[in-house]
């Protein structure tokens, strides 16, 4: 009997290919470039800013008095894609910001600490105004209040009611409106010296539900199988324009058009999503995903899915800033009552029931093997209650849910080997189950 | 013989298990997982192999034992002290040579002269009271030959400290530069050798006028001859990454303990395995899928390796650990299950003036209650619940689980715990073998490569299937 080792040689570590890039995120690309530059340019053009977050924005509104949005939760997004967030982070430590803070918060104050130098190398311009259009997230409360005190500039409040009772409410939507047009309007007015245009808002409405249209085609998609999208990492690209400074612009009109057409094109191909694996059309897993991605290792994370096969075929998190696939749509005719609606109506502003429901509407209508929590650290107002929808979710639809756990933009709390143990596991599970059904 | 190969490579010890073709147990093999995963998995399976040729070597003793009166059990069990007591001075050989080798290259100066002849001494010393180690009813901390070695070479290294020969720590630094190369051998055993000659030791003669030393002989010689044919390799555990194995032959953990646990207590429902580096807390069917499982996030607070450093820290067995806090009197609060923070709060402790075993109930305390909260995340304990992982061979874990059970779940929980539950994944990931074998993927074996003695990258080859 020999004592011969069972030996196989490694595949040297394969470093996840840069993803092959369709002509909509090309045009993406560019968008934003532009964006940015005229952000840059802000202090000689005398554009007046707006910082303001990505649930609940009122991005038309911003527009009709011709100010420029700026989004700090993109921005730390991106900075942790482009690998600075530790160092910002490490920044605003150093000023005296806990551990336990939302790494948003400490990414963007450390990139306005260092500089605020945009993601895209450009200089980002002081606000003007700080408009903070959703308070669901008691951390957005407190992050402006520290913006305030570094710019001296002014924060208008809109105060948006939860949805406790699981739905919007005539009174609440009266509520909201009452303080756009007490508030919010009369702010914006002062700062940019200009009249509220209600036929600029509207048109920018128009614009808006166009696109709408068009994503709402493109989540939908998924339900072909092969899935032509990925509806996670994928489609944190889909809702670039959308959540961020495009909405109620032609330029949003144009590229959710265009997407929309690559899409249809990949289902007549029977082609699967563009992956770090490359075009995944053997589909092993449809997944739905609640939870924002991490960031920091961003085509790391994708990659432990693509390479098993497995696509996204609805997430949450991409519903964060609108959610268009239960029917909303700006509506230019009420514009006010529209945006109030859009305001109360982001993800994490339906209460656990509601998310509950909308996740098993996602697994029975995508017809999911499994979903997946991803638990970010930063983040109470996505993670309080997720093992609690995850039993519940079980229980209501018989497919097993996984659980992991990292954080948006703070590399130290993501843990590649423990994720990829707990995927490579979940995974098997649901092999061990599929085999056992049939 | 046709076998199917389990392997669980653990942060901590590595196990192999090894099924026949009906899925009995034939074998199974532990060691520690040292610095080089590929030669721990190669130990554990050959210490597997060894168990196997233990189990037919027990089946030969049965089939003659009637005969001859013989003690069948008691025979193997001498045999199996005399073949360890072979192995032990095989690899105390080895370790002589690589001391001999380190002293000689050391440069001439005033150490040198001293230093190898304190290390050759306390070598020679070792050789001598080897078959005290290994005798009827002996007492071993460990079974792995880096801590009995090491054990023995320290107190050596103490006599000859005493004496201002030479200093403690360089002939401590000696054996550990030495350890680490013998530790990376995967010695071939040669059974139609070693078995013959344990019958030696156990029944010595010429053989031809002693009727029961020819039986054992020929028993021997049976069971060393033969065949065994590994039909399907599976691995499991923290390092599974590193097997060298095909990724068709590599299941995770959790799958592979839910299945071992199952396979054990058929009534298992829920699974807690506290491993060295993971704590996970599994649910499973009737079938032993598993259905839904937590484990640890990215650190390993509240781990083996937290008892591991406490050990460390006291200059305690791991397995001391445990009985010491059963004589606790009272349990002290302990907050922090943190790893980097376990012997400041112990020395702290130990500074107010608390008893030492009440500390460690404590510290017991808190990884139990962590592994609780992770449980509860998982869905709960339903009954059965079976603890598997190196933690379960703790007693007070084992106590104190049972009592935060009761205390979280009511009496109606059966907690099994085995002695040999911490092979749980190797035999979850042997069935999986065994599942490939019957579905005719048994193809998927990696291509094996002999390279006797050290290993090295070049001896990797590429695999089959």
């Amino acid at each position: 009997m020999s004592t011969a080792i069972p030996i196989r040689t490694r595949a040297p570590a394969q470093k996840s290919p840069a993803l092959q890039k369709d002509a909509s995120q090309e045009r993406q690309k560019q968008m934003i470039a532009r964006h940015f530059e005229k952000l840059a340019n802000a202090p000689e053009s005398r554009d007046k800013v707006c910082y303001t977050f990505v649930p609940g924005n009122l991005t038309e509104l911003i527009g009709s008095f011709d100010m420029l949005p700026v989004l700090p939760e993109i921005n730390a997004l991106q900075s942790g894609m482009r690998q600075r967030s530790g160092g910002y982070i490490a920044e605003a430590e150093k000023a005296g910001h806990s551990e336990d803070v939302c790494t948003y918060v400490k990414c963007d104050l450390g990139m306005m600490k260092s500089g605020n130098i945009s993601p895209t190398g450009t200089r980002l311009p002081k606000p003007d105004l700080l408009l903070l259009s959703y308070t669901g997230c008691f951390t957005f409360l407190k992050w402006f209040e520290i913006l305030r005190e570094e710019y001296g500039c002014p924060v208008v409040m809109l105060h948006v009611p939860y949805q406790e009772g699981g739905h919007i409410t005539p009174e609440m939507r009266r509520y909201v409106v009452d303080q756009l047009e007490r508030e919010v309007i009369p702010a914006m007015e002062k700062i940019t010296g200009k009249r509220f245009d209600e036929e600029k808002l509207r048109e920018n409405l128009r614009l808006s539900a166009q696109a709408e249209d068009d994503l709402v085609a493109v989540w939908e998609s998924a339900k072909h199988k092969p899935s032509p999208i990925d509806g996670y990492f994928g489609g944190v690209y889909y809702i670039g324009p959308i959540f961020s400074s495009f909405r109620g612009t032609q330029d949003a009109v144009d590229y959710y058009r265009e997407l929309r057409a690559e899409t249809e094109a990949r289902i007549r191909r029977g082609e699967g999503p563009m992956t770090p694996d490359g075009v995944v059309s053997e589909q092993r897993y449809r997944l739905v995903v609640e939870g924002p991605p991490n960031w920091t290792s961003f085509n790391d994370f994708w990659h432990m899915f693509s390479r098993e096969g497995a696509v996204v075929v609805a997430s949450t998190y991409t519903r964060v800033g609108g959610l268009y696939d239960t029917g909303f749509r700006h509506d230019h005719q009420h514009p006010l009552e529209t945006l109030a609606d859009y305001c109360m109506g982001c993800y994490t502003n339906l209460n656990l029931p509601g998310r509950v429901s909308l996740l098993e509407k996602y697994v029975k209508d995508y017809e999911a093997d499994g979903f997946l929590i991803n638990s970010v650290k930063s983040c109470n107002s996505f993670s309080a209650g997720q093992l609690l929808m995850l039993r519940q979710l079980e229980q209501r639809t018989g497919v097993p849910g996984g659980f992991i756990e990292s954080d948006l933009v703070d590399p130290r709390y993501f843990s590649r080997s423990n994720i990829d143990n707990r995927l490579q596991s979940y995974f098997q599970m649901l092999d061990a189950r599929k085999s056992r059904t049939a | 013989m046709k076998v199917v190969v389990g392997i669980d490579l653990g942060s901590t010890t590595t196990k192999a298990v090894l099924l026949d073709e009906h899925g009995e147990i034939v074998g199974r093999g532990i060691t520690n997982s040292r610095s080089n995963y590929a030669a721990a998995s190669a130990v554990a399976r050959d210490e597997a192999l060894t168990s196997t040729r233990f189990s037919l070597l027990s089946r030969q003793l049965d089939s003659v034992s009637g005969n001859l009166g013989l003690d069948a059990r008691g025979t193997l069990e001498a045999l199996n002290h005399a073949f360890r007591l072979e192995l032990y001075l095989e690899e105390l050989g080895a370790l002589q040579d690589r001391v001999n080798v380190l002293c000689a290259s050391l440069p001439a100066n005033e150490h040198k002269a001293p230093l190898t002849e304190a290390s050759r001494e306390i070598l020679n010393d070792m050789r001598v009271h080897a078959p005290d180690l290994f005798g009827p009813g002996s007492q071993r901390k460990s079974d792995f030959f880096r801590d009995i070695a090491g054990a023995q070479f320290i107190a050596g290294a103490e006599r000859a400290a005493v004496d201002q020969r030479v200093a403690f720590e360089r002939l401590v630094g000696l054996f550990d530069r030495a350890i680490l190369d013998i530790e990376t051998r995967v010695p071939e055993r040669e059974f139609s050798i070693l078995l013959p000659r344990a019958v030696d030791i156990v029944r010595p003669g010429d053989g031809g006028s002693d009727p029961l030393r020819q039986a054992l002989m020929t028993a021997a010689l049976a069971a060393a001859g033969e065949t065994i044919e590994e039909v399907a390799f599976v691995g499991t555990g923290y390092g599974r990454q590193t097997l060298p194995f095909p990724k068709e032959c590599v299941r995770s953990e959790i799958l592979c303990h839910g299945r071992g646990a199952h396979r054990v207590f058929p009534g298992t429902r829920t699974v807690l395995d506290i491993g060295g580096q993971d704590t996970k807390a599994i649910q499973v069917d009737n079938h032993g899928v598993v259905t839904s499982f937590q484990m640890n996030d990215r650190c390993a607070a509240g781990c083996g390796r937290y008892l591991g450093y406490i050990a460390d820290e006291l200059n305690l067995g791991l397995h001391e650990l445990g009985p010491l806090a059963l004589r606790a009197q009272k349990i002290v609060r302990v907050n922090s299950t943190c790893t980097v923070f376990a012997g400041a709060e112990l020395r702290e402790r130990l500074a107010l003036g608390q008893r030492r075993e009440d500390i460690l109930a404590g510290l017991h305390k808190a990884i139990l209650l962590r592994a609780m909260s992770l449980l509860a995340r998982s869905g709960g304990i339903d009954n059965e619940f079976t603890f598997t992982g190196g933690v379960c061979k703790n007693p007070m874990a084992t106590k104190l689980l049972q009592e935060l059970v009761i205390e979280n779940y009511g009496n109606g929980i059966q907690l099994n715990a085995h002695a040999d539950s911490i092979y749980m994944g190797a035999l979850g990931a042997a069935m999986f073998g065994l599942d490939d074998v019957n579905a005719g993927r048994g193809g998927m074996l990696p291509t094996f490569a002999i390279k006797k003695g050290y290993l090295a990258d070049d001896a990797r080859a590429p695999c089959a299937g």
